[in-house]
């Protein structure tokens, strides 16, 4: 049996599922040293006879493909190849090295070869020393065996598997045997990576941005992947299986719940009705998020335009991205958040001259005002598909009036360039900003004058509060939505909106959080926005609760002094709704 | 069980290299004796015959003079086809 290990990544398709691994991209892998228990040599010796077989059944192939294509001679560095795999001493030396010191097989392979390797390298005949590549490369055959499997055999699983990746190429999903692939998890990733497209649209379990993934992985370890909580576990023990075996039942289970409930209001036991709405980033997220039961988008991230692709978008591509999603809503409504991109790995990667504090530099709304061609572009295709349904337009971080004055400078431009072409678009579609940074947060009844409604933004709201990057381990327990800071920005945001009569929802990550649904529903907030996965739950509370139990909450946590206080008392709270949750 | 020595030279141009090296393995493991090569001179050493990375590792060059030495029931044959290897230089022009 081997170790269990845990790795947290970030989930980027729900859902958890229990399988096999086959590790793609073992290519230029290091092997660390790894043991296995005396009982399991038996095992790694099996292991490593069929590798063996394997890459004698590929060299075999090769030669006569690469004689017949390249003459005899050519192929014949194949034979050698072969012979290595054969040689008794480096057989014996890679056997002793598994039964005496109880190395896994692609250890002792990997080590032995290299040996070898290294000793042809100090001889003085040159010849030799160009040997070298091909122990490597003999090296390599036998380790993509033990560790991984060749692409082509991906069309052609015979059980259920969960692939394992660096990162997943178009043109490997591609060989995929889409039936037996049962999730994903990468090394490296983000919500708009390949990767969580597919398996989004393959409506399995993925998790990426897993560091050092498959260095820990091998193929055939049993693996768990859990979509919903971005957390792989390799080599489970016996009670994180049957934990997550009754997780997946569980969620089959609520699946089958939700599924009654999707159709059923998000109201209180009082009456009292609000909208839940889904944040996406694909259109093809909304089918799921609508069975789910969102009555909208509330937060349509328009970000993988600009990443999925090696160029800036195009007015069209936008365009049929938004008529996409207009089609799949029905006439619900979608609420499009302008370009939100500058503090990230991407841009930073990108631009000329990385900048020292990216949080605090050139990012969102900033960005698409020092850019605005590009900016218009955006705009344009959002107002020509305005006509085609319930299209929301927010502009993301603005800090002053005057930066939302100006974006809605240049959306008049691009109307008043539209009606000269006689293009049709709706004038009066609602215009919206996204409150995430204190010095807004704290003009909001200003704010509130100008825009037809609020979105607070709670993640980027908690980090600019609070001055923790929650992304840094080591300040990362500092982030907390539970912050009274933050509370009382919250709550005088949803009051200034009241006021005002505008509309204001949270679709930070804090409105997906069932623990934090009591109290934002005391506050007021009449639109709660989350990802699709988070909707039952939240839904549930809701419809378990009443406004004035509610309120009567959020009157108790704004009294609290510290985010102890106030995760303590709401956590009570849900106990008394929610018993085994909590 | 019999034990046969040979005295040869290696005679061809690129000495034991990875495809000699080869062909002079596979031809070993035809027979069931226990085979050496071993090499005197400057940089001594000896290679069972039937692991082409010994072989290889025996660096033996153009004008190497090695000794064959078969150990088992088919010793004689086995030392004999070796040494034709060496001397039909493995078939390099």
């Amino acid at each position: 049996m081997r170790v269990m290990d845990i790795k947290k990544g970030i989930g980027v398709s729900p859902g958890v599922c229990i399988s096999t691994a086959i590790v793609l991209d073992a290519e230029d892998l290091r092997v660390p040293r790894r043991t296995v228990e005396p009982a399991a040599t038996g095992n790694e010796l099996l292991r490593l006879e069929a590798a063996l077989q394997a890459a004698h059944a590929d060299l075999v192939e090769l030669r006569d493909r690469i004689s017949q294509s390249h003459g005899k001679e050519i192929a014949g560095i194949f034979e050698f190849h072969q012979g290595v795999l054969r040689d008794p001493s480096i057989l014996k030396q890679i056997h002793d090295e598994i039964t005496l010191k109880n190395s896994a097989a692609e250890y002792a392979a990997s080590s032995v070869l290299r040996r070898y390797a290294q000793l042809f390298q100090q001889m003085p005949d040159r010849y030799l020393a160009d040997r070298v590549k091909d122990l490597y490369d003999v090296e390599r055959r036998l380790l993509r065996h033990l560790i991984g499997q060749k692409h082509e055999d991906l069309l052609h699983l015979d059980h259920d598997v969960v692939v394992i990746a660096h990162d997943l190429l178009p043109s490997q999903t591609a060989a995929l045997d889409r039936s037996h692939v049962r999730g994903f998890a990468t090394d490296v990733g983000g919500r708009t990576s390949h990767t969580a497209i597919v398996a989004r649209a393959m409506g399995i379990p993925a998790v990426v941005g897993v560091e050092n993934l498959t260095d820990a992985v091998n193929g055939g370890d049993t693996i768990i992947i859990d979509g919903n909580r971005g957390v792989v576990i390799i080599n489970p023990d016996e009670e994180q299986l049957v934990e997550h075996r009754e997780y997946e039942r569980r969620l089959v289970k609520l699946e089958a719940e939700l599924a009654g409930l999707g159709q059923l209001p998000a109201e209180t036991r009082d009456g009292h009705a609000v909208s839940v709405m889904a944040n996406i980033e694909f259109s093809d997220e909304i089918d799921d998020a609508l069975r789910r039961g969102a009555q909208g988008i509330g937060l349509y991230r328009t970000e993988f335009l600009y990443l999925a692709s090696d160029h800036e978008p195009s007015e069209e591509e936008h365009y049929a991205s938004y008529v996409d999603a207009l089609r799949r809503l029905e006439g619900r409504p979608l609420v499009i958040r302008t370009l939100d991109l500058g503090a990230d790995k991407y841009t930073q990667a990108k631009a000329r001259n990385p900048e020292r504090n990216p949080f605090l530099g050139d990012r969102s709304i900033r960005l698409c005002l020092h850019d605005i061609p590009m900016f218009k572009r955006q705009l344009r295709a959002i107002m020509r598909a305005s006509v085609l349904g319930d299209v929301r337009i927010m502009f993301p971080m603005v800090t002053t009036l005057m930066e939302l004055r100006q974006a809605k400078m240049v959306l008049n431009d691009v109307m008043e360039e539209l009606e000269d072409e006689g293009v049709a678009f709706r004038r009066d579609l609602p215009l919206g900003a996204m409150i995430e940074v204190p010095s807004a947060a704290l003009m909001a009844n200003q704010f509130a004058k100008e825009v037809n409604f609020f979105s607070i933004g709670t993640n980027d709201l908690i980090q600019y509060t609070l001055a923790v990057d929650r992304t840094n381990e080591r300040v990362a327990g500092l982030f907390c939505p539970a912050h009274p800071a933050v509370l009382a920005l919250l709550r005088d945001v949803i009051r200034a909106a009241a006021r005002n009569s505008i509309s204001c929802s949270v679709c930070g990550e804090m409105a997906g959080e069932p623990l934090y649904t009591l109290l934002l529903l005391g506050l007021g907030l009449t639109i709660f926005s989350m990802n699709g996965p988070d909707i039952p739950e939240v839904k549930k509370i809701i419809r378990s609760t009443t406004m004035e139990h509610a309120r009567q909450v959020a009157r108790k946590v704004m009294s609290f002094d510290s985010e102890r206080q106030v995760m303590h008392y709401l956590r009570e709270q849900m106990r008394k709704i929610i018993p085994d949750a909590y | 069980m019999p034990t046969v020595r040979r005295q040869i030279v290696v005679s061809n141009k690129l000495g034991l290299h990875a495809r000699p090296a080869m062909q002079l393995v596979d031809l070993a493991n035809q027979f069931q004796s226990r085979m050496v090569i071993h090499k005197g001179g400057e940089e001594p050493g000896e290679a069972d015959a039937k692991s082409v990375m010994q072989v290889i590792i025996l660096a033996a060059t153009e004008g190497t003079e090695l000794e064959i030495e078969a150990q088992g029931e088919d010793a004689e044959a086995a030392a004999e086809k070796l040494a034709e290897l060496f001397d039909s230089r493995f078939g390099e022009e």
